[in-house]
């Protein structure tokens, strides 16, 4: 784990990533916080949390007494999240080294387009 | 509810005060770490709690009562020192006999479990165990206990990095099972990070940091760049380390600063750096 990093949260955006990539699909079962806890060697009370904020987000949902599973508009809800942080996670960084670089935003486009042929 | 509630507590020996004024609360059913150098003060804290010395002044409360010479308390209080001692005769065998005796939640079957996981030998003198395996030996003994409080105290002296690891799994399995209160007062911050949910840092006798581990985690910040870049954004924040290379400065900041991060770039702090930077500035040598 990534110890700059609320730990809480890094639960959270793995169980969203798995979700993403269709290895938790709508409505199956997600691992209990004790099975999250001795995998990734965490305190128990830290994987609660990460799976409670996914509650709170609409992302998982409780059955009683059984456990935790993926909402089935989960993967979409996750996927308009994504979208929204890529901008400030990923373009804004990216802007910011290519001002250093003195690269402007038509050099930077110019960079994506070669960058990205053939994928 | 909290199992341990310390108002005020101030120990001094002649001519030394180990403690002033340590003001702290563990909650349930949580992880604790107490962290902190050493001579901060650790020991002396889990000897008080554990009715072993008796404080100065200040409030003490353990399971709501002063542990002092109080039975009922004591009963579900396990602590395992660094370095405890057994009869010169006794072996594995008495130990753990002994310690199924005094707590009420021995389990048998774990404690057989865990000797098998650290490899103990059943039928030598414990006097003749290696350091490590006499660390196991507590480790057995702590875990097994269920006590609703354990401490361990520096549990791991000559312990290997896998022994180390076997205990953290365990521990974690077990109290997911078994949830019960759980200090652990160590000076491996890195190792014990994940494990504890509360953290406790103790310097010169003072409790100089009390807070949510993951709380603490991304909350200090490393801020690099232009010594003036640098030294306008991080205007007004506590600053808790500072170096400066050439043109170029680097600062520690208690927590991110509001403003835009012009120019500069701003890396979060491990709980462990932040916890060394807090320690560092609090002593008071």
């Amino acid at each position: 784990m990534d110890e700059s990093r609320p730990l809480f949260q890094q639960i959270a955006e793995q169980i969203e990533s798995a979700i993403l990539d269709g290895s938790l699909a709508a409505d199956s079962q997600v691992p209990s916080t004790n099975e999250l806890a001795a995998f990734h060697r965490i305190n128990p009370a830290t994987a609660a949390k990460g799976v409670n904020q996914l509650v709170i987000d609409g992302i998982l949902y409780k059955k009683r007494g059984i456990g935790m599973f993926v909402a089935t508009d989960a993967r979409r809800r996750v996927l308009d999240r994504r979208r929204e942080a890529f901008g400030r996670d990923f373009v804004e960084p990216l802007l910011a080294e290519a001002r250093r670089l003195g690269l402007d935003a038509e050099d930077v486009k110019n960079l994506i387009e070669k960058w990205g042929e053939g994928r | 509810m909290s199992a341990v509630l310390v108002k005020d507590l101030t120990m001094r020996y002649r001519g030394h005060t180990a403690l002033h004024g340590v003001g702290l609360e563990f909650q349930e059913n949580t992880i604790h770490g107490l962290l902190g150098r050493n001579g901060a003060g650790k020991t002396t804290l889990m000897r008080i709690l554990t009715g072993q010395e008796f404080e100065t002044s200040g409030r003490v409360e353990v399971f709501g009562q002063a542990p002092r010479e109080n039975e009922a308390v004591l009963r579900k209080v396990c602590f395992i020192r660094e370095s405890l001692k057994y009869p010169n005769y006794y072996k594995l065998r008495e130990a753990l006999a002994a310690a199924s005796i005094a707590c009420d939640g021995w389990d048998a079957a774990f404690a057989a479990r865990l000797v098998r996981d650290f490899q103990l030998p059943a039928n030598r003198q414990l006097k003749k165990l290696s350091r490590g395996q006499l660390s196991a030996v507590g480790i057995v003994i702590g875990l097994a206990s269920r006590a609703p409080l354990t401490l361990f105290d520096e549990p791991y002296l000559g312990l290997d990095a896998v022994a180390r690891q076997i205990f953290y799994d365990r521990l974690l399995e077990d109290f997911a099972e078994h949830p019960r209160t759980v200090v652990l007062s160590t000076h491996l911050i890195d190792e014990v990070a994940d494990l504890i949910e509360h953290v406790v840092l103790v310097d010169g006798g003072r409790v100089v940091l009390d807070a949510d581990a993951d709380e603490l985690r991304g909350r200090a910040v490393s801020v690099s760049g232009p010594a003036e870049a640098v030294a306008a954004y991080a205007d007004g924040v506590p600053s808790l380390h500072r170096s400066a290379l050439g043109g170029r400065l680097r600062v520690a900041l208690a927590h991110r600063p509001d403003g835009p991060a012009d120019g500069v770039s701003v890396e979060p702090l491990s709980l462990q750096e932040l916890i060394v930077l807090t320690t560092n500035q609090g002593d008071p040598k």
